[in-house]
């Protein structure tokens, strides 16, 4: 499946993929998010999905691995301190300003955001740092809402952007910053674009823990992980490729593409095989062979046809 | 400083003894936490990443007990031996676990991963400089080699500064305990490196009282 060749059409007039795949459980999610819509939940409350194509057909990482071991530089350094420190974050109240190079700008209440089809992929989530995981994310393709705001002819890329609260996330303030602030993420067009792009707003049939990103934050499965950035407040599109944090931090060994790729070593560990969270315990093999595009090269290969994948990685 | 009561003679050995057993909890409650599931996430990341840590702790625990002595009149030389073990022996399961628990005994891998990588170049590199260090820790040898046995025990700076660095360099931003261990390490060695001056006199020339300690705890 290649949706990408051009000469590009417009991307205001590409049809988001989920439409052709799933009208049925477009139609119940709908009835879903209108019920959702009504009250907004605080914090982990139960979120009705459609069950997504989109699956992959491995075991789960267990929903205690997936909510207590990550990284949220926002909330400190260790894989134990999202779930520590985040306890003061609001996700709520909560808008989402998309503008940029758009036809309709517009601050989108997360209210508005929930009630769109909501559908739960399954899908493989690799880390930078050689670990990966298998989660059951809660969201919408990212393209619904790029629909809604009309992307221009001439925008090339999309920015994304995390909240800045010293006050809630105790990695943003201190004497010492691990990263400069607001961690910012981008993706070209086309990527953002692609059905298995999605903005998730839950995870295992809950709203999103804030250690997880609440109360949206963008998942993208065949890149590293740390592209998919965290409670966005800024969605900016744009003709220019869009700084990234960790890019900026170290460009020799975070790229702006970061597709998760076997063959190209971080310049620190191998990025041949990961360590599945959750399998194998302690003493059993948990280390398996990293796929190109973690496993989705059928659906995204042709995005980076002619492409140098070592230069830019 | 006579404010600490000295431990009676007949207690040396046994303290030195306890030393090693308190010394192998870490490695011991590590493990059972691991072995019963009970360590979050990524296990034998966890695990691994605790014994290097201690490892390097021990390190620096040994290279202190000289600038105690000098600055604090506190002779802790009778441990420093058991110190200098211990780190030896920690570095021993940090490289075991990587080797067997996280890489599965992959040599391909592990050799790639030696080679190519500088923080695991660096880190094999102090593991090896150790182990002639750990051979030679006996009154036999202190008094086989004599002050060649001090010359080659120098090679500890090196080591903690190594493993310093195997630490700072394998993580993704060299956050607040990095440091602290880069500093702590450099603080020791600058102090080494300007002892001669502070105590005057010796120009540097390891004198037999650094070492006599370690004959008499044999």
């Amino acid at each position: 499946m290649s949706l990408y060749r051009p000469p590009r059409i417009p991307a205001s007039q590409i049809t988001p993929e989920h439409c052709f795949l799933a009208r049925r459980s477009f139609l119940a999610a709908a009835a879903g998010g209108a019920l959702l819509a009504s009250g907004m939940p605080a914090s982990a409350e139960a979120l009705k999905a459609s069950k997504s194509p989109y699956a992959v057909d491995e075991a789960l990482t267990p929903e205690k691995d997936v909510t207590s071991y990550n990284n949220f530089y926002e909330f400190g350094m260790g894989k134990g301190d999202p779930i520590a420190n985040s306890e003061k974050f609001k996700p709520t109240p909560w808008t989402v300003k998309v503008d940029g190079l758009v036809g309709k700008p517009k601050e989108f209440g997360l209210e508005e955001l929930m009630a769109l089809p909501l559908e739960e992929r399954v899908y493989r989530m690799r880390c930078v740092e050689a670990w990966s995981m298998v989660i059951p994310w809660i969201g919408f393709p990212l393209s619904a809402l790029l629909d809604k705001v009309e992307p221009l002819g001439d925008a090339r890329y999309v920015a994304f952007e995390t909240v800045v609260r010293p006050e809630e996330m105790p990695g943003q303030s201190g004497y010492f910053q691990s990263l400069p602030w607001p961690y910012v993420e981008g993706l070209r067009l086309d990527e953002a674009r692609h059905p298995l792009t999605i903005l998730s707003v839950g995870v295992y049939g809950k709203t999103l823990p804030n250690q997880n990103g609440a109360p949206i934050r963008l998942v993208v499965p065949w890149k590293y992980g740390f592209k998919g950035i965290k409670s966005i407040v800024k969605i900016t599109l744009t003709d220019k490729q869009p700084p990234s944090t960790w890019n900026l931090a170290a460009p020799n060994e975070y790229g702006f593409y970061a597709n998760v790729n076997p063959e190209v070593d971080h310049p620190r560990w191998s990025q041949a095989s990961e360590n599945r969270i959750g399998e194998g315990g302690f003493f059993g093999a948990n280390r398996r062979p990293t796929l190109p595009f973690n496993g989705y090269a059928e659906e995204v290969a042709g995005l980076y046809s002619g492409m140098d994948l070592r230069a830019n990685y | 400083m006579a404010c600490l009561p000295t431990l009676p003679r007949k207690y040396h050995a046994a303290s030195i003894w306890l030393l090693y057993a308190l010394g192998l909890v870490p490695a011991a409650w590590g493990f059972w936490l691991g072995a019963t599931g009970r360590l979050p996430g990524n296990p034998v990341k966890e695990f691994e990443h605790l014994l290097g840590l201690w490892a390097l702790r021990f390190l620096i625990a040994t290279l202190a007990v000289t600038p105690i002595r000098d600055l604090f009149a506190i002779n802790w030389v009778r441990y420093r031996r058991a110190l200098g073990l211990l780190a030896f022996w920690y570095v021993l399961m940090h490289f075991l676990t990587y080797m067997l628990l996280d890489q599965y005994l992959n040599f391909s891998a592990i050799l790639v991963d030696i080679a190519k990588r500088p923080f695991i170049t660096i880190g094999m590199a102090a593991f090896v400089l150790l182990i002639p260090l750990a051979l030679t820790s006996n009154a036999w040898s202190i008094r086989r080699l004599g002050m060649r046995w001090v010359k080659l025990h120098r090679l500890v700076y090196v080591i903690a500064a190594a493993g310093a660095l195997h630490f700072a360099m394998s993580v993704k931003v060299v956050g607040l305990e990095p440091w602290t261990y880069i500093g702590l390490v450099a603080l020791l060695l600058l102090y080494r490196l300007a002892r001669p001056l502070i105590r005057g006199g010796g120009r540097g020339k390891p004198r037999a009282s650094a070492f006599r300690g370690q004959e008499r705890s044999a």
